[in-house]
């Protein structure tokens, strides 16, 4: 009797429970839809028309040209080494900041922060302007350095590859420092100082235990950075001048200029592509999880 | 003395402090090139000369004027209700981006664990795919609707990079929020959505408010979707920014970057004293 009265309620709650799991499931639905239909969708349509030529028949012209054409070759040089030369800066700019950063008290390494953050919130435009003011030929930093007596003649800071790379270091830079420092401050110091007491010199310690307990965060900038930089569209438009091309900037002449959809599509699907596949081998090597809790 | 203060131990290991100046001073140099050149265009701004040199040798309003008084038919550029554009879609993107991220992460937090390793990748990929993709994927989409240089494409196209930032932030703050407080309340008999209001709603209202700012940040600083998506009478400041830039440096755009400084610190520093209320209540 009562094992049967027992088993009545367990099905009474598991189809509670199916219900429940059921409710929030649905409160999930409109994001799911948004996704659905403003990404999916559209992406999808442009992964079909990457695969259609010029003359409306099913070709693959369009990813053909990529290897053939010189132009395109010379866009995924630029592309990739813009992207590698602004992580490897960062990287090493970075990584001195959000140590000293770790090693201050909270309070002033809050107040740090802020200087890292306030960046972070500008509007790109605005620090990418900000940038054009500077760098230009009679700009701030040209008539100091004349003044100085430095040089005689203004350098060439804007509309080329040292400017690029100086505009997008100063946006991808907070990129870096926050994952890095929040996996620095929870590092154990204890470990260091058992490093340091066991005979290790403070370089030797700073090698072989603090470097190696600030690689998933370190990795985890690197990524985010290397992947932001690979799709890079405005600062490189403005401060490259017309003569640093990232794909991006390819695939919006393409649709701008050219109403090129299957070679502007094509171009899409490959970077896309390529950041799953950095996104995918990234993911097998730190979890999922520690790039969420940020 | 002085000696002794250089040779003041500076970390777990020992470290002297004259050991470490060059880490203090790499330190400064960089924050100091982090704040200072996004600041420059504020002097800027106020200087009199067409042309931008530093410091300025006069000073005027001249381009704040041409920046407030330029509704239509004034002036080069339609400033005025571009930036009527941008608030009007960054304040819809608030109420299409808050409720969908908040809704989708309490959904997530509650659900089962298999249910949001599903769809936690899927619904950060508007931050992972990248923004020119999604940008000529929308045009292309719009131009079906013809949804293409309306306010509604652009509020549908900003919320979908807003949204991601929102399910983060109110997805935490549900994570650090003892959901049995809502068991509670429903085993007094209130219904899930009273549970919700009236408990879970008032202790996480902080974060749901600051993620709204961001939202609203991110629309009104968003640039790619914009290039696409808006045109016409529907141009964003953003975007007229950027057309601008491209063709030359015009000090009417040192006056609007020195007022989008003043919003977006402003609001970034309303979310950092909201993000600590909801701990510290």
């Amino acid at each position: 009797m009562n094992s049967i009265s027992n088993n009545i309620n367990q099905e009474e709650l598991k189809r509670l429970a199916a219900r429940e799991g059921l409710t929030f499931f649905g409160l999930t639905l409109p994001y799911l839809i948004m996704v659905i239909a403003l990404i999916a969708i559209p992406v999808g349509w442009l992964f079909y028309l990457s695969f259609i030529g010029r003359d409306g028949t099913l070709s693959l012209e369009n990813y053909e040209r990529m290897w053939k054409s010189k132009a395109y070759i010379k866009i995924f040089i630029t592309t990739f080494k813009i992207s590698i030369l602004t992580t490897i800066i960062c990287a090493a700019i970075g990584y001195p900041l959000s140590y000293f950063m770790s090693q201050l008290s909270r309070k002033w390494a809050n107040i740090c922060m802020i200087a890292v953050l306030i960046p972070f919130w500008t509007s790109l435009l605005v620090r990418t302007y900000a940038w054009l003011v500077l760098l230009q030929k009679k700009g701030l930093i040209n008539n100091i350095l004349i003044e100085s007596g430095l040089i005689t003649e203004p350098l060439k800071f804007v509309h080329n590859t040292t400017g690029t790379l100086i505009g997008m270091v100063h946006i991808m830079l907070p990129f870096l420092i926050l994952p890095l420092y929040a996996n620095m401050r929870s590092i154990d110091k204890d470990c260091l100082k058992a490093a340091s007491s066991l005979g290790a010199t403070p370089t030797r310690a700073f090698w072989t235990v603090f470097l190696p307990l600030t690689l998933p965060g370190l990795l985890a900038g690197l990524l985010i950075v290397f992947v932001l930089c690979l799709g890079f569209y405005v600062t490189p438009a403005i401060l490259g001048g017309g003569k640093v091309i990232m794909a991006a900037m390819k695939i919006s002449t393409n649709i701008e200029m050219y109403f090129n959809w299957g070679a502007a599509s094509a171009l899409g699907v490959v970077l896309l592509v390529v950041t799953g596949i950095i996104l995918f081998v990234a993911s097998k090597l730190i979890s999922l999880d520690q790039l969420g809790n940020r | 003395m002085a000696s002794g203060f250089f040779n003041k131990n500076v970390s777990e290991t020992q470290i002297k402090l004259k050991n470490r100046i060059w880490l203090y001073a790499i330190s400064f140099i960089v924050l100091f090139l982090l704040i200072v050149p996004s600041l420059v265009v504020i002097p800027m701004s106020f200087s009199a000369s067409q042309y931008l040199e530093f410091p300025p040798k006069e000073w005027s309003l001249r381009w704040y004027e041409n920046y407030f008084f330029s509704w239509k038919g004034n002036g080069f550029n339609d400033w005025m209700s571009a930036t009527w554009t941008s608030v009007k879609v960054a304040v819809l993107t608030i109420f299409v981006a808050t409720p969908i991220g908040t809704m989708a992460a309490y959904g997530l937090v509650n659900g089962s664990s298999r249910l949001s390793k599903i769809l936690f990748p899927i619904f950060i990929s508007p931050m992972m795919v990248p923004i020119i993709l999604v940008a000529i994927g929308l045009f292309y989409f719009f131009v079906q609707f013809k949804l293409v240089n309306s306010v509604l494409g652009l509020v549908l196209g900003h919320s979908l990079v807003a949204m991601p930032l929102v399910l983060i932030i109110v997805f935490s703050a549900l994570k650090n929020y003892d959901m049995n407080q809502e068991k509670v309340a429903r085993s007094l008999g209130a219904t899930r959505f009273r549970a919700f209001r009236e408990i879970t709603l008032p202790q996480i209202k902080f974060s749901i408010v600051s993620a709204s700012l961001i939202a609203f940040l991110t629309s009104f600083d968003e640039i790619i979707i914009s290039l696409f998506v808006a045109g016409g009478d529907n141009s964003t400041i953003t975007r007229s920014m950027f057309l601008a830039l491209r063709d030359q440096i015009d000090p009417t755009i040192a006056a609007i970057s020195t007022i989008l400084i003043i919003v977006s610190s402003g609001l970034l520093i309303s979310v950092q004293l909201l993000g600590n209320k909801d701990k510290s209540s």
